[in-house]
């Protein structure tokens, strides 16, 4: 990953560990390099070892672990069931991976689910063809992820409070439109459609749909010029727009494509379980950027990949149905999720600092003290990388 | 001592700095948008409806805006330091129910040893909060979001089923919230004098301007010599004891405490400090403005019932206040931005 | 600069090392969580699983950690007891909404569950799933809350859905004095049996000679959210002054607007009814809030509808008009029209007999 902009120096970003680290070592002569620190990993260890692997492995070990503990796991039911219950938030974090690459976040997204939700009730119920009501209700969620966008890329507001407002006002027009109804009796053949199986694999219909959606977003951020600017966006703003990307515009779009998407998942649920409501996917936003973050985004933008996250959704999902089956309470769920949510924040973190009290011990024993106050404007690049 | 509130002190802030024009100074406010919004929102209800502000419906109105009011103040203190705090509600529903459980495992204990039992309690979930983001350096978004969740979850483990109802507390806890001075209820004026002391510590201390050194540069803030950490700790560390009071008051406020108390509070809450004017990215606004900021969200619901509008406008219209308050937020920046580039222009 | 790369590079290959090892850990730390609750709760869920002959029965309640729930669930595990299950579990979501309930009842159908007795959220997001759960051979139980009737072989409902809401409207007109605005404060919108009754109790407000000076001013929803609840009762009496009664049809709605009127002027002054837990309701009787509200034995709602499904499971009945089933202490029963089982009369409650009951 060569980031545009910064000549040879850096070739993964900055976190803000780095930056401390950086601003640690001032006491320290950093022209010198150790003898003894190891060169980057290359090609085929690369990719085995990295973080998005390293989330598929473990998705693997528990699903193996749960087709040996769990009895009645290792059936094509519990795929069809299981991929029925993650189907929203697989499809939700797709976009929502991009946008949090980029730095951003997007809180509106279950509201926007829910507004569709309340619309389609609405719309079917006065009497439109089932085709329009479709094409309504995902428009209005292209509309609600371009206002989102509007706001942030144009109006250049913060992400988060604009979402926590746009939360608000969205699941308030899905009250509006809506209000206490619900609407039930959507055509049978197209809520069976939704939770019908391919022949004998259990694996639901709508997944085809769905795997087009992860397709699309994979291909978009990790093979177009367009995905590789996002990271760099995400890495540094200033820094991209020197380069010439467009950072409004791709914002806009990313906000977008949160919004439509969010629009198809509110479109499954309602006919997945067959009832439009004002309350549908209501608290949706945070299991799908707890799923994100799992799966190795960082929450500051620069890092991740689809394949991480869609193992991160998976991973969840599995536990999920596995506690389901040992008829273990949701407490435990809770529990499990927020552990794993700031294990896999804090464990690196933690390492590091391990690793950087280490490393600086070394540093002391092998290396000549230099005066402190010549030392500190090496550090001066590193200080105002963020925000 | 009945019409509409008016800001309480502590806004010793904006007057030491005693601008040549006072008009100008209060325009500039951040709590002004704010404040505007809820007189006027007053005004137009008490209008239509005159029981709006019949003593019954002045003290319902501070009841409702008590608890929130708390936790925005607390919550204040964090997004100025460029944090957020989204565990409080889980805090809160912990702390309501160790408050009944403490009441009816413990008879006769004094009621001011579970307010402190209850603080204690919130300042230690705050201290759990604060360490995981101040040591590991992750952001304060996923550590307390993952808290959220462990909180909750925690709370659910220990109540069960079970649920503790106002007849198993004290009358004397209960008339806490029921039994007013001047009008205003005791809960209430608790919450009024939590939020002096934090205003008074946040302007006027030196730790407290630390807080918005810290938000508005936090890089800067280190190189000045400001031990971020200790009070990025400090921060949550208040914000945690002030849930923490919030659940006990919750506990003698309503009826029933048990697992899913107090749960869904987080974004009320944030939201809150944003509309009273807390910039999301730290180093602007004060805990009044947020406090504020509550009062308006609180009586913006009761409005719509006494005048009678279709109650399912409520959270659409929170919406856009939120989004009206960044609006109103950034284009004072860009404005502040403007004239700073104009007199740096004419000193050179 | 140089240097500061080589680290960052080593770091992070550590950083993956690390999570591994925390993610691994967590997960080792579940799955030993997972199978200690399991040997725990699942007493004999070894040998349940559905094979003939060893009965399994699983209770869907809206929502767990309810107190109401909890004494349905009470009578439900002592009624699946006697009636001889072999293997009697307890599932459900921790918040009541529409659509949580399916992933359960999903797990309950791969369990091969021989009856599951859901008491629904929302009558038709649950359809799709218990109508796989039937395919897999399940019988379905509705209790408490009905789903649509095509998805569930019988219905066990407290009372007669008319008798619960004519008490209450009884209740209210005689202490309000027979005439005044009145107001509703029901649970979530959507539930299937508040609505049902509060219909009823609009029918008899509209046709009896009796109750011509009541008007019905307003319905509102708490959610059975005790906040919630709580400000609608508070925004009742600020939207309409001259209220004189509350009809709350719900445990939790009728204590929350208890607390509120027992904490403000309106103390005494306007009347409540509904259904509520005597236990739940006590200190606002004897306070003077309240004068009389109604329920019936929650307990034996459990009760029947394990009865109910071990006769289904059987073969004993189909759920027919007509079919009749044992109900162990509680005698025979007899299906009714739309497979609907009624448990009992409710019960007034006031300051004189509330003291009897526990629950």
């Amino acid at each position: 990953m060569s980031e545009p902009g910064s000549s040879t120096t850096r070739s993964s970003p900055v976190t803000p560990a780095d930056k401390i680290s950086s601003l640690d070592t001032r006491l320290i002569d950093t022209t010198k390099t150790l003898p003894t620190e190891p060169k980057g990993r290359t090609g085929a260890a690369r990719i085995l070892l990295g973080r998005d692997a390293i989330m598929i492995y473990l998705l693997l070990a528990f699903v193996l672990y749960a087709s040996i503990a769990i009895p009645r796991f290792a059936s094509p039911v519990t795929v069809g069931f299981l991929l029925l219950d993650v189907i929203p938030v697989l499809l939700i974090a797709m976009p929502m991976t991009l946008v949090i690459i980029t730095g951003e976040i997007d809180l509106s997204v279950a509201s926007i689910a829910g507004l569709t939700s309340a619309l389609m009730g609405v719309l079917w119920e006065s009497g439109l063809d089932i085709g329009v009501v479709l094409a309504i209700s995902l428009f209005a969620g292209v509309v609600a992820g371009a206002f989102n966008g509007f706001l942030i890329a144009v109006a250049g507001l913060p992400s988060l409070a604009v979402t926590i407002g746009t939360l608000a006002l969205y699941r308030g027009l899905a009250l509006v439109v809506i209000g206490d109804n619900a609407v039930a009796n959507f055509p049978p053949g197209l809520t069976a459609f939704f939770t019908s199986k391919i022949g004998a694999t259990g694996i639901p219909t709508v997944m085809i749909g769905v795997v087009v959606v992860a397709l699309f977003f994979g291909v978009l951020l990790h093979l177009t010029p367009f995905g590789r600017g996002l990271y760099a966006i995400g890495f540094s703003k200033e820094a991209a727009t020197f380069v010439g990307i467009r950072v409004s515009r791709a914002k806009f779009w990313l906000y977008v494509g949160t919004g439509s998407v969010s629009a198809l998942a509110g479109i499954y649920w309602t006919l997945r379980y067959s009832s439009a409501r004002s309350d549908n996917a209501s608290g949706l936003e945070l299991t799908v950027i707890a799923a994100v973050l799992l799966g190795g985004v960082s929450i500051f933008g620069g890092t991740g990949s689809i394949p991480g996250v869609i193992a991160g959704v998976l991973l969840i999902g599995t536990i999920n149905f596995s506690l389901r089956l040992e008829r273990i309470s949701d407490v435990v769920l809770i529990m499990v999720t927020g552990s794993l949510l700031i294990a896999s924040v804090v464990a690196p973190s933690v390492f590091e600092a391990l690793q950087r009290w280490r490393h600086g011990r070394r540093m002391h024993k092998t290396l000549p003290q230099v005066p402190a106050s010549g030392a500190t404007s090496a550090t001066a690049p590193g200080v105002q990388e963020r925000k | 001592m009945t019409t509409a509130p008016t800001r309480p002190p502590g806004t010793a802030e904006h007057t030491v700095s005693a601008v040549p024009s006072r008009l100008g100074a209060l325009l500039r406010l951040r709590e002004l948008p704010v404040t505007v919004a809820l007189i006027a929102l007053v005004t137009i209800t008490t209008v239509v409806n005159p029981l709006f502000l019949s003593p019954q419906g002045v003290k319902d109105l501070l009841l409702n805006a008590t608890i929130v009011i708390i936790l925005a103040a607390g919550q204040a203190l964090v997004i100025i330091t460029r944090n957020v705090d989204l565990s409080v509600g889980s805090v809160l529903g912990l702390v309501a129910f160790g408050t009944g459980t403490l009441f009816v495992t413990v008879p006769g204990i004094p009621i001011v040893v579970v307010f402190l039992v209850g603080m204690l309690l919130g300042a230690l979930l705050g201290a759990i909060n604060g360490l995981l983001v101040t040591v590991a350096k992750v952001p304060a978004l996923v550590i307390t979001l993952g808290t959220l969740y462990i909180y909750r979850g925690l709370n659910n483990a220990w109540a069960g089923g079970t649920q503790y109802f106002a007849g198993d507390r004290p009358d004397a806890f209960g008339a806490l919230s029921v039994d007013t001075v001047l009008g205003f209820p005791l809960i209430t004026l608790i919450a009024i004098v939590v939020v002096v002391i934090v205003a008074v510590y946040l302007a006027g201390t030196r730790a407290g301007r630390d807080l918005y050194a810290i938000g508005s540069d936090p890089d800067a803030a280190k190189l000045f010599g400001i031990p971020v950490s200790r009070r990025v700790f400090l921060a949550f560390l208040t914000n945690g004891v002030l849930a923490g009071l919030a659940g006990v008051l919750y506990a003698s406020r309503f009826n029933s405490v048990g697992a899913t108390t107090g749960s869904g509070l987080e974004l009320a809450v944030v939201a809150a400090a944003v509309v009273g004017g807390v910039a999301i990215f730290g180093g602007s606004g004060s805990v009044v403005g947020a406090a504020m900021g509550a009062l308006l969200l609180t009586t913006i619901t009761s409005a719509l019932t006494a005048l009678r509008v279709d109650k399912f406008w409520q959270e659409a219209i929170v919406g856009v206040l939120i989004l009206s308050a960044i609006i109103i937020d950034r284009i004072a920046s860009v404005r502040t931005a403007r004239k700073l580039r104009i007199s740096e222009a004419r000193n050179v | 600069m140089e240097f500061i790369r080589n680290h960052t590079r080593k770091g992070a290959a550590a950083r993956r090392l690390a999570s591994v090892t925390a993610v691994v850990a967590a997960v080792a730390l579940l799955a030993g969580c997972a199978s200690d609750t399991g040997t725990n709760t699942g007493t004999d869920s070894g040998a349940g699983g559905g094979t003939d002959g060893d009965l399994s029965i699983t209770f869907i309640p809206k929502q767990l950690n309810n107190p109401y729930t909890d004494v349905v669930l009470g009578g439900g595990e002592s009624g699946s007891e006697e009636a001889g299950f072999a293997a009697t579990e307890v599932v459900g979501p921790l918040e009541a909404s529409a659509s949580s309930q399916v992933s359960f009842i999903n797990a309950e159908t791969q369990a091969g569950t021989s009856v599951i007795v859901i008491a629904a959220n929302d009558p038709d997001a649950v359809g799709p799933a218990l109508e796989e759960a039937r395919a897999g051979g399940a019988k379905i139980v509705a209790f408490d809350s009905d789903t649509n009737p095509k998805y569930r072989d019988v219905f066990i409902s407290q009372v007669v859905a008319k008798d619960v809401a004519l008490i209450q409207v009884e209740v209210i007109a005689e202490q309000i004095g027979g005439s005044g605005e009145i107001a509703i404060l029901s649970a979530t919108a959507n539930a299937t049996n508040q609505n049902e009754w509060i219909k009823f109790m609009e029918e008899e407000l509209a046709s009896n000679p009796a109750y011509k000076d009541i008007t019905l001013v307003a319905k509102v929803y708490g959610d059975d959210d005790d906040t919630k609840s709580f400000q609608e009762a508070q925004g009742l009496m600020q939207a309409y002054p001259n209220l004189k009664g509350i009809i709350s049809p719900t445990t939790v709605g009728i204590a929350a607007t208890g607390r509120y009127l027992s904490t403000s002027e309106y103390k005494g002054k306007v009347a409540l009814t509904g259904l509520g837990l005597p236990n739940e309701m006590r200190p606002f009787v004897k306070d003077g809030t309240v004068t009389a509200f109604a329920l019936w034995d929650p307990a034996q709602l459990g009760y029947v509808a394990a009865f109910a499904g071990k006769a289904l499971a059987d073969g004993t009945i189909t759920g027919a008009e007509g079919d009749t089933f044992d109900a162990g202490e509680l005698g025979e029963r007899e299906v009714g029209a739309d497979g609907i089982v009624i448990v009992g009369p409710p019960t007034v409650f006031d300051a004189a007999n509330i003291d009897e009951y526990d629950f």
